[in-house]
């Protein structure tokens, strides 16, 4: 026995620690919400050890080629920079000429939103933090902020750019976090493609690429066109870019679905800075917005002055109408109820209203006024019917 | 004078670092694996830490020894990444170990054979972790790209013959 253990030493050590990592595997995979490749609701705490001891090291990486880089950019190297103010002035004034046409399309979506008592979520504070690390290899696509729950951040927070969406807050330390990009496997976001209003998810794949393979083959969905999210994945907020249709081509492995590829239009290769956002604001869209509210006075008056103009049916400035109250119609007390009643005749004939006696004075076999129709005269349009004796 | 005597090839190439040495090397390894992505992006391809299990295997020339030393820095590679804790170490153990076995029968000091024994290798890793992502994870979305994994193996090949060569000044054999 003694021969054999020293014989087969290296294969059993190998075996051994083969053994133990595979049951370490188990535990893990069994633990789904302690140690899952995706939504962790718990932080390993040797993951934990790893953060607290790498990230300090990339920040003071980060701070010592961000202050040189910025001592050469900000001291050295500074041609060209009044063609640069130039070009930028000249950004600005385009800007503010699409920021008024947008802010008009903005309360116009706002006054049907609010129409439509629909809830909208909008990005409320945001916290800006650096990318300072990456979670390494090609198969995980993580990367290091150098912000953490000691500056609001939660786990599952959105993260964006001003392009685009990213990703998500995956595990959060003190004073750092991993964001799980949206073109990692185990990522997922709520999208809707915009021109054709199709629902889908997102996610990554193992080239790193962002696709949608939940959709049915649509002929509408043709590459250009944008995809924004939908907010549905209580993560992102509703309407914030994602990137544009690339190709679409049948899912080979999940048939009949199509798979969709997205290019995004945050570069996903290129973080420097990003958005957390920290806080989305929820607001039902009939909600008072003081900067609208002018123009919805205004609205409603020429709503107001169109209605003047239409049949309506609380028309109150019809003659007969108010006031006026059918025999018998009790429901007219209750309060929000409007009777309506129909405008005088022009014409009277024995189915205007009054023209015949009422059903309890006629007698079987007993005489009754005849109706006769007679031309009304134009002069007079409230004549009434005559009655024969 | 002390005189060392050799009894076989073993000995005669084993080699031996300062501790301080197979600390810092593994750590710069994983650290630079998830810093240097963040630079360039493309970088990620890089996997510093096999190169440095692969160097450190078959140097020592114990398979016992291969194995733990990949085990550690596997684990150790696991850590920063969204990866379960214990997919590298299983692929980095199986490789220190092969390492270690093979760096007893070919000469490792040739920088032919070290390219070679740095693709072939890179690619058994790639196969390691598609087996474990498949069969022990239960990973459908984990595919294996030929083109992709020739191309890292290629790639780490050609950046392992200078971190080799620089490795060897670390050695304090007599």
């Amino acid at each position: 026995m003694k021969s054999f253990f020293s014989r087969y030493k290296n294969a059993l050590v190998l075996l051994a620690v083969l053994l133990a990592q595979v049951i370490c595997l188990a535990s893990q995979m069994k633990r789904a919400d302690y140690a899952s490749r995706a939504d962790n609701k718990h932080v390993r705490i040797a993951r934990a050890w790893a953060a607290y001891t790498i990230t300090p090291i990339e920040q003071l990486l980060l701070h010592t080629t961000g202050g040189v880089r910025g001592v050469w950019s900000h001291y050295v190297d500074l041609r060209y920079v009044k063609q640069h103010d130039r070009d930028l002035q000249y950004q600005i004034d385009q800007l503010r000429l699409r920021e008024a046409a947008m802010a008009e399309d903005a309360r116009q979506g706002q006054r049907l939103q609010r129409l439509l008592a629909f809830k909208q979520q909008y990005v409320g504070t945001t916290v800006a933090a650096q990318i300072v690390g990456t979670g390494g290899g090609d198969q995980s696509r993580i990367l290091v902020l150098d912000k953490g729950t000691a500056d609001g951040l939660r786990s599952d927070m959105a993260v964006i750019t001003p392009d685009g969406i990213v990703g998500k807050l995956r595990d959060v330390f003190a004073h750092s976090a991993q964001l799980l990009l949206i073109n990692d496997t185990s990522s997922g976001a709520g999208v809707l493609v915009v021109d054709t209003r199709s629902r889908g998810v997102v996610r990554g794949n193992a080239a790193g690429e962002v696709v949608i393979n939940n959709l049915l083959p649509d002929e509408r969905i043709k590459p250009g066109q944008n995809v924004i999210t939908s907010g549905g994945d209580h993560v992102f907020p509703r309407g914030l870019t994602v990137g544009a249709v690339q190709s679409i081509a049948p899912d080979p492995d999940h048939q009949p679905y199509t798979l969709i590829t997205i290019r995004t239009t945050a570069n996903l290769s290129r973080l420097e800075e990003v958005l957390v956002v920290t806080n989305v604001a929820q607001q039902i869209a009939g909600d008072t917005n003081t900067n609208l509210s002018d123009t919805d006075a205004s609205q409603q008056k020429a709503a107001e002055v169109q209605a003047d103009h239409l049949p309506g049916l609380q028309d109150s400035k019809t003659p007969g109408v108010t006031g006026d109250k059918p025999p018998g119609a009790d429901s007219a007390a209750q309060p929000g109820v409007v009777l309506v009643k129909p405008a005088p005749t022009l014409h009277a004939d024995r189915f205007t209203p009054g023209a015949v006696p009422p059903a309890a004075d006629l007698r079987p076999g007993g005489q009754h006024s005849a109706v006769t129709t007679m031309p009304a005269p134009r002069a007079k349009p409230n004549a009434e019917a005559t009655r024969e004796p | 004078m002390a005189r060392r005597s050799f009894t076989n090839r073993r000995e005669l190439e084993e080699h031996h670092f300062h501790p301080a040495v197979l600390v810092a090397v593994p750590l710069c390894a994983v650290f630079l694996g998830s810093y240097l992505p963040k630079i360039w992006r493309p970088l990620d391809i890089l996997d510093l830490p096999l190169i440095v299990v692969l160097y450190f295997a078959v140097s020592w020339r114990s398979a016992i020894g291969g194995t733990l030393f990949g085990t550690v820095v596997g684990l150790l590679q696991d850590l920063p990444s969204n990866q379960y804790i214990g997919v590298n170490g299983i692929a980095k153990a199986i490789v220190g170990y092969a390492a270690a076995s093979i760096g007893l029968k070919i000469d490792v000091e040739n920088l032919i054979t070290r390219v070679a024994m740095n693709f072939c290798f890179c690619l058994l890793q790639s196969a390691v972790l598609f087996v474990i992502a498949h069969f022990l994870v239960g990973d459908g979305d984990y595919e294996m790209r030929p083109l992709h994994e020739l191309l890292r193996a290629t790639v780490n090949a050609l950046v392992a013959i200078p971190i080799f060569l620089l490795l060897d000044n670390t050695r304090i054999d007599d």
